[in-house]
């Protein structure tokens, strides 16, 4: 399993069009792909769950990846963080 | 069999074409257990199989006639139809709580949606909140065998019915083939009414039961002009009002093109056609219809759809929105006309036996100064925006005007010492509609800028009718000698003491009335926004040389209301021949 921590730094946080493509992002791997922040654990593919967790300005996250593809599903999704101005 | 039905002409023009239900289903269902729970489960999938693709469907045809834009709608539905966290979680439920898959989607999407719409400081995802609402519709209906209407997927011309169109409903209209809207509920603002008349379709709303005495796909006619419905018209009647709306349509194009022409007279008097506004949202007609400027902006509007007193810079806010939107041309402001028939929620006035003869406006305003002293300000600062003059109504006696001057004149001397900026070119005017005022105008136009005529209020004291009582409606005469004795002599004193003088009331964009105006000097015409390029095509028909006799014969040889209304209509037929 793969593990990356990020802090986010978008004024408004993962929400509408960034955590469309972040979804996107993890949908075209076969890991599992999850998100966590505030306790709080929710899949990385599922739109209705990113949005829920409200990641707002500031909010530190670690996303998990687990299965064959675990380590390029975080560069994608790592890449994408930094394009949309999301994370560090 | 050919019905008829009334409501309120909320968008000029004439549509026929067959009527298009948008009109939901009933998705009520009871909740139950289960058994065979692999049955349920794919019953359940089935349903959004089916339903994603319906929208998949939906969302190429509105990709082509609605654009990229309007289309996104439905790759977010997409997405959440395809969520594992939403409809996964559904089949996981259906599965751990034996329930069907009616109650599980139920529960699952109003737990999101309370999640959704709980993110009150984030308005996105409280939009998300509609889809998601969305996407449970559609797929219950497959899960109930219902047909969701998709207006988004109409493909040949129609009539949309509907309770009421609410701003998702229309988004999603294909205006391609949309021919008119007919609602149950609504006035002349309401949503549906608005969009109606941004898109220029023909709209009538308010009819209270046009969704029950129309069956889809039934012919009908809307006419937007006189707010008349026909369900099921005759092929006379069809012909007739084609004919209607072509003339309409005609009449029109001809009057728009005179948008961005001075209001001038076939002799060449020029005159300042305005626009009546009640809201900065009232803009767009504005220059749509081409005002010349802005004769009445009604503040009370400010106080009446708010829960508290409107802030000064609420207020300031709203008035250099306005004064901006004109680009440098005027904009009139009247002060509060609270009191009358008009109330505030959150302002207890004490009851009064004649309200109309009662504390309002002006009154109203000098005995709570404070609130307008707050009013003033936010003019004031407004000012410094572009050309603004400040109008005060009811005024009676010229103790009254003075009184308001002196606080305008305190505040604006409060504001220059604290280095705010003021209009160098502000204008103090006052309205005349109490009958005193008008008498007296010599002496009134020596402390103004301007006068303002109010109509309905000057009617309604001069022949003392309470213009709100049905029963006396006939006594609301505009073209009564005496009304346009008191005009004449307000306009006549104006003038001999050099300072302009508007009309603001409806009676400015009368036909009837408005040769009359013209013949007594009459400087600015202000009126509802539609009304401008009709009067403007009028004014350039009339020539000033043959109205010189009209005011002194309509106001000391005709007798009666009548009398004027022939004297006019028979003048302008010779005119117009």
């Amino acid at each position: 399993m793969e593990k990356r921590d990020f802090h986010i730094i978008a004024e408004t946080g993962i929400h509408a069009r960034p955590a469309t493509l972040l979804v996107q992002a993890a949908s075209k791997f076969g890991s599992d792909i999850n998100l966590e922040y505030n306790g709080k654990s929710v899949n990385l593919k599922s739109i209705m769950g990113v949005m829920s967790l409200g990641v707002g300005q500031n909010a530190d996250v670690t996303i998990t990846a687990d299965g064959d593809d675990e380590k390029d599903a975080l560069d994608a999704i790592a890449d994408t963080m930094k394009k949309e101005g999301l994370a560090e | 069999m050919t019905k008829t039905l009334k409501g309120i002409a909320a968008s000029d023009g004439i549509a026929v074409a067959p009527a298009y239900l948008l009109v939901e289903p009933d998705l009520s269902f009871n909740k139950t257990s289960i058994d065979d729970v692999e049955a349920e489960v794919s019953r359940y999938e089935k349903a959004v199989a089916d339903s994603t693709s319906e929208v998949e469907n939906i969302r190429d045809i509105a990709k082509k006639s609605l654009g990229e834009e309007e289309s996104q709608v439905f790759d977010a539905h997409l997405m959440i139809l395809n969520d594992p966290e939403f409809t996964g979680a559904i089949g996981e439920q259906i599965k751990n709580s034996k329930i069907n898959a009616e109650a599980a989607l139920d529960e699952t999407a109003k737990n999101f949606i309370s999640i959704f719409e709980g993110m009150t400081d984030n308005p996105y995802m409280q939009e998300r909140a509609a889809d998601v609402r969305d996407v449970s519709k559609r797929i219950m209906a497959h899960l109930l065998g219902k047909k969701l209407p998709n207006p988004a997927s109409i493909d040949h011309e129609v009539v949309v019915v509907a309770h009421d169109l609410t701003p998702s409903d229309t988004a999603q209209l294909n205006k391609k083939y949309v021919k008119g809207f007919v609602t149950d509920i609504g006035g002349r603002t309401a949503h549906s009414a608005i969009m109606a008349r941004s898109l220029e379709l023909p709209a009538v709303v308010g009819t209270d039961s046009v969704t029950k005495d129309v069956q889809d796909g039934q012919n009908m006619i809307v006419d937007g002009l006189d707010g008349d419905v026909i369900i099921e018209p005759s092929e006379d009647q069809v012909r007739e009002y084609k004919e209607k709306g072509e003339a309409f349509l005609k009449q029109k194009a001809e009057w728009q093109k005179l948008k961005d022409e001075p209001s001038v007279t076939a002799d060449g008097k020029k005159f300042i056609i305005a626009a009546n506004i009640g809201t900065p949202n009232d803009m767009p007609g504005v220059h749509e219809n081409g005002a010349e400027a802005i004769g009445l902006y009604r503040t009370e509007f400010l106080y009446m759809d708010s829960s508290d007193f409107p802030t000064e810079d609420a207020q300031f806010d709203a008035y250099k929105s306005v004064i901006e939107g004109m680009n440098g041309k005027q904009t009139i402001i009247r002060t509060m006309d609270i009191g009358g028939d008009k109330h505030l929620d959150y302002w207890d006035l004490p009851e009064e036996m004649n309200p109309f003869l009662g504390v309002r406006a002006i009154r109203l305003s000098l005995q709570n100064e404070e609130i307008f002293r707050t009013q003033l300000r936010a003019l004031l600062r407004a000012s410094a925006y572009g050309p603004l003059g400040i109008m005060f109504p009811m005024i009676g006696t010229l103790g009254e005007l003075r009184k308001a001057k002196s606080i305008l004149n305190d505040e604006k001397a409060k504001l220059i010492d604290k280095g705010v900026k003021v209009g160098d070119d502000l204008q103090v005017g006052m309205m005349i509609e109490v009958p005193a005022a008008a008498v007296l105008a010599d002496q009134f136009a020596k402390e103004v800028d301007f006068f303002s005529i109010g109509t309905n209020d000057l009617i309604q004291y001069t022949l003392a009718a309470d213009r709100g009582n049905d029963s006396l409606s006939y006594l609301y005469q505009p073209y009564n000698p005496s009304v346009l004795r008191l005009i004449k002599h307000t306009i006549d004193g104006a003038h001999e003491n050099g300072i302009w003088v508007g009309m603001c009331g409806e009676a400015a964009g009368d036909s009837t009335m408005f040769p009359i105006l013209l013949s007594m000097g009459l400087d600015e015409y202000s009126m509802s926004a539609t009304s401008i390029l009709r009067i403007r095509s009028l004014m350039k028909k009339l020539n000033t040389e043959d109205l010189k006799e009209l005011a002194n014969q309509a106001c000391f040889v005709s007798e009666t209301a009548e009398d004027n209304e022939k004297l006019v209509n028979d003048l302008i037929e010779k005119l117009t021949k």
